[in-house]
């Protein structure tokens, strides 16, 4: 005993060496399968020698495992993309498959039983990253202008699927040659509603990679989608109904009722979840840090949620999604959202390559029952219905619709119906009490490998081949986004001439409502008021400063040398050229004295992110200034000639730099005083700004007077735009009340 | 141009159908609504439109009723601006908002672009030289953000010289530091907003069928020549109409079964 006591206190202290596995620790010593135990046993009076080494594999067998496999599944990814030819051709998922299949089989082969894609796993951890993915970054306004085609497809769609699959495979079945009359409808019909749902994964697996066009990419990813509420019920429904045996009217009805209680209970669970995060972000200014957990931690909990009231757990974690983004956006900084953006992407794409692998292996591992008819017919059917269904439903569809789908929208949204894990994993959780289940199995994994493998791998050459359009890869155009929100009022306002409610009404009235009472309870600070187009303005600058950064010169999306003196309308007379001179020098000294100043900034944990940002873009604003100003000095001392000056004869020159709109946070802006007048017209005197900071002013001699403005050194922390255009110091006291309500 | 009768008839239908490409049903309903707004008489002044409450708290309010009045889109070549408007300038107006047919060429898919665009670029270029300068441009912003609260003329002023340099870079591609971009012309306007897709986006829906009849009906008597004043009706179906026929089709469908005459 006195040597399990020993050992007890000296294993803890042992050092970890650097095998990869942590040699024993103390409590499972009793539990090791080791060699120690027996030893121990054995011998008690004689001392062993000390084990350095020792493996105890059972303590972290399971992480370990776990480990293991994404490993394996993202070396496989990593593999994939090293071999060019191969990418080009074959859908990841297929490759993936197959991997799956190859690493089932080697288990088998070893004689272990190969670990089959547990329903539970699947629900709960693989595929909720997915979905808050896809919800998270669903493009709006395209979802939004087709969610009645969405809705149509997503729950008649499947319900015609299901109904009819189910009902031709119960004619099937009555038929005695093939052999399963044992089949009953109820059966038959659960079989449908399992097999008959459009599955997000593989068509976010395949669409990724085809670039189609955004009417059809929303189409059918937004089918897939919202067609899990329909499929919730559908099977819960038909699983009850087959241990009972018989349908009623009743049944029937309570079953539409569950439908639209499923659907809505989960949106407005989601939407729930959504705003309570939104709300949360609003107060996370001082621990920015944490931000990125509040939005996954929230959906999560929605998901789990509406699970829990066998509410649909998709469309929970797309309403929330969808309802927290707009706020959580304009709360958070700029490093949490790449944060989130990339933690959301990296565990997408994690999970559905585990999701294919393991489809894969289970593939080799399940029970299968193989009835040829049964399983062609399936296969076959799903197709026809499929393209029957889209055929029909976009008949009556395009009667409502504005912009009509065409016969290669349709041609694409019906091919582009394919099933996936979510399929499996409905069949997988089949009581096995269930006779026909290996059969169910057996044809689900075939309908899932022919839609994945043949409609995956055809799809892309199909696309070329019929000049579908594809994706414009457009970068964000200042234009384009001026020119959307003047579209939207216009055909607003039409509409009102028009006289009839449409939908760019309601959507204006949203906007309102939004704007009104809901920004202002989740939006931090005074932000909720900046409308969007200045808020884009603010993004694709900041994109652009962070550009400047990582490439250390100016961005490439102007690559000309067009700047706004090209485009003002000129004015004036120069100045000369010794004040040019002072001025240079004046300038440069200034400019690095600021470098230094905000370089000097104190590390803190907390405040990392910030600091780090705010450098980033000043540092960029400064050296574009910089640049600037070293190559067009001359250019720029202009004074205006028309401008109306409140105090007589003192004019004010703006420094104007391209592209330098909005600098909430410092940004040097030099400002040319001429002081009054005729007597003294080359008189320059410089001012130099920089907001909250001590400002520096360097004044160059001349006739001091008015020099020393300052009123223009303190600034808002919200002051948007200095430095373009020069409404002359009048207006900037005016300006001093920044919003300007409506 | 002539004044349209009150009560249109089909040849004169017929032709705006044609001109404009709106079906009858269409061309009736937007009729309708055209006198609605001018109270019955056969033109519309800018102070019908003024008076639309949906309009109140539209931000580019003035540019859209300016754009009726403007005749540059009557498509007629004619230029400037007119005080009042027919019903069939209205309809030329209005088809600009049409959705293209489903079947449709790429070349008159092009053609159509190009007529929304020009409307787009003609509400823009106030002066009418052609091109939108940098203070017609500012003063669009402007407008777009007056009304959401914005925070002053500086943001407006400098998104849109922003705008007006990508437009720059993208037309001119290089330009010497004293030479001077005028304006934004059409062919560079097409430029900067061919990826926007405007075909399929500056579309309403125009009503094919005229629920209008079916509420907000006024009735008024003559009487030896006078006109009495309106009354709004809010009971009943309209004479004439299908639904009267469709209703009393069913509610003496009884009788007819037991009497076989």
């Amino acid at each position: 005993m006195s040597v399990h006591a020993l050992r007890k206190s000296a294993s803890s202290s042992f050092v970890f060496v650097g095998i990869g596995l942590p040699i024993e620790a103390s409590a499972p010593a009793y539990q090791s399968h080791g060699t120690e135990g027996s030893h121990l046993t054995n011998i008690t009076n004689t001392k062993k020698a000390f084990p350095v080494l020792a493996v105890n594999y059972e303590h972290v067998r399971k992480p370990f495992e776990i480990a293991l496999w994404i490993l394996l599944a993202l070396l496989m990814k990593l593999g994939f993309h090293l071999i060019p030819r191969l990418s080009a051709v074959v859908p990841e998922s297929c490759l993936l498959i197959v991997v799956g299949l190859l690493v089932g089989g080697l288990i088998k082969v070893i004689g272990e039983e190969p670990p089959v894609l547990d329903s539970q796993l699947f629900f709960l951890c693989l595929l909720p990253p997915i979905i808050l993915d896809a919800g998270y970054f669903l493009p709006i306004r395209p979802f939004t202008e087709n969610v009645g085609t969405i809705l149509v497809f997503a729950v008649i769609g499947t319900l015609w699927n299901a109904f009819f699959m189910g009902g031709l495979l119960y004619a099937l079945c009555q038929i005695e040659s093939v052999g399963l009359s044992g089949v009953d409808l109820l059966a038959c019909l659960l079989f449908g509603s399992i097999v008959s749902a459009v599955d997000p994964v593989a068509v976010l697996a395949v669409f990724e990679e085809i670039h189609i066009n955004e009417l059809v990419h929303i189409l059918v990813f937004g089918e897939s989608l919202l067609n899990d509420a329909v499929t919730v019920v559908l099977y819960n429904l038909f699983e009850e109904f087959s241990k009972v045996g018989t349908v009623t009217v009743l049944d029937v009805f309570l079953g539409v009722v569950c439908f639209f209680v499923v659907s809505l209970g989960g949106v407005l669970v989601g939407a729930i979840y959504g705003f309570l995060a939104a709300f949360t972000s609003r107060f996370t200014s001082h621990t920015r840090v944490i931000e990125p957990l509040f939005v996954f931690l929230y959906s999560y909990m929605a998901y789990l949620s509406s699970e829990m009231f066998h509410l649909s757990g998709i469309m929970a974690l797309i309403a929330c999604g969808v309802v927290m983004r707009p706020y959580v956006e304009a709360n958070i900084s700029h490093k949490s959202y790449t944060t989130i953006k990339y933690f959301l992407k990296m565990w997408s794409s994690v999970s559905e390559t585990l999701i294919f692998i393991f489809l894969g292996v289970s593939t080799v591992a399940g029970p299968h029952a193989w009835n040829w008819t049964f399983v062609i017919t399936t296969v076959i059917l799903c197709l026809v219905s499929r393209v029957l269904g889209v055929i029909g439903l976009t008949f009556i569809i395009n009667k409502f619709r504005i912009v009509k789908l065409t016969k290669k929208d349709q041609f694409i949204v019906a091919y582009g119906g394919l099933r996936g894990a979510i399929a499996f994993s409905l069949g997988y959780l089949l009581s096995n009490s269930h006779q026909m289940r290996n059969l169910f199995l057996t044809a689900i994994i075939t309908v899932i490998f022919f839609t994945v493998f043949v409609q995956g791998m055809t799809i892309r050459p199909l696309v070329e081949l019929l000049a579908v359009k594809k994706k414009k890869e457009s970068k964000p155009s200042i234009n384009e986004e001026i020119h959307t929100e003047f579209l939207d009022h216009l055909l607003t306002g039409v509409e009102g001439v028009c006289g009839h409610y449409g939908h760019y009404h309601w959507k204006e009235k949203l906007n309102r409502f939004n704007k009104t009472y809901v920004k202002r309870w989740l939006i931090a600070g005074e932000n909720f008021k900046e409308p969007e187009l200045i808020a884009f303005y603010r993004k694709m600058e900041l994109k652009q400063a962070i550009m400047m950064v990582e490439s250390g010169q100016l961005p490439s999306v102007l690559p000309s040398t067009i700047s706004m003196q090209n485009i003002q309308p000129r004015a004036i007379p120069r100045v000369s050229k010794k004040r040019e001179e002072e001025i240079r020098r004046i300038l440069r000294a200034n400019l690095q004295n600021n470098k230094q100043k905000m370089r000097s900034r104190s590390y803190s944990r907390h405040t990392l992110f910030d600091a780090d940002e705010e450098d980033d873009v000043s540092e960029v604003r400064l050296r574009k200034t910089k640049m600037e100003m070293e190559r067009r000095m001359s250019h720029y001392l202009t004074v205006p000639a028309n401008r109306e000056s409140p105090r007589p004869g003192v004019r004010r020159v703006r420094f104007e730099s391209d592209n330098q709109v909005f600098s909430a946070d410092s940004f040097p802006t030099v400002h040319f005083e001429q002081p009054s007048p005729p007597s003294t017209p080359d008189a320059v005197s410089l001012e130099e700004e920089v907001p909250k900071r001590p400002s520096l002013k360097a004044d160059i001699e001349g006739p001091r007077g008015n020099a020393s403005d300052n009123h223009q050194g303190e600034l808002d922390y919200q002051r948007l735009a200095r430095c373009l255009s020069d409404p002359g110091p009048n207006k900037d006291k005016e300006d001093d009340d920044p919003f300007m309500s409506c | 141009m002539g004044a349209l009768q009150s009560l249109p008839d089909e040849p004169e239908y017929r032709d705006l159908s044609e001109k404009t490409g709106f079906s009858f049903e269409q061309i009736g309903i937007l009729h309708k609504r055209f006198k609605q707004l001018s109270h019955n008489e056969d033109t519309l002044r800018r102070d019908d439109l003024n008076t639309i409450p949906d309009l109140s708290c539209n931000p580019i309010r003035t540019q859209i009723i300016e754009a009726f009045f403007d005749k540059r889109n009557f498509h007629q070549n004619g230029e400037g601006t007119v005080q009042e408007i027919s019903f069939e300038e209205f309809l030329v107006v209005m088809s600009h908002f049409r959705p293209p047919a489903l079947d449709m060429t790429e070349e008159q898919r092009e053609i159509i672009r190009r007529e929304k665009l020009r409307f787009l670029f003609n509400m823009h270029d106030t002066d009418n030289d052609g091109t939108i300068t940098l203070e017609e441009y500012r003063h669009v912003v402007e407008e777009l953000l007056s009304r959401s609260g914005a925070l002053g003329k500086e943001t407006a002023k400098g998104i849109a010289d922003a705008a007006m340099l990508e437009v720059a870079s993208i037309s001119m591609g290089h330009m010497e530091p004293d030479e001077f971009y005028e304006g934004i012309t059409f062919e560079h306007f097409l430029k900067i907003l061919k990826d926007i897709e405007i075909e399929t986006r500056m579309n309403i829906r125009f009503l094919n069928m005229d629920t209008t009849n079916l509420c907000n009906r006024t009735q008024s008597v003559r009487v030896n020549g006078c006109l009495s004043g309106e009354l709004s009706s809010s009971t009943g179906s309209p004479q004439g109409s299908v639904f009267s026929s469709l209703l009393y089709t069913l509610y003496t469908d009884g009788c007819r079964s037991q009497y076989e005459n």
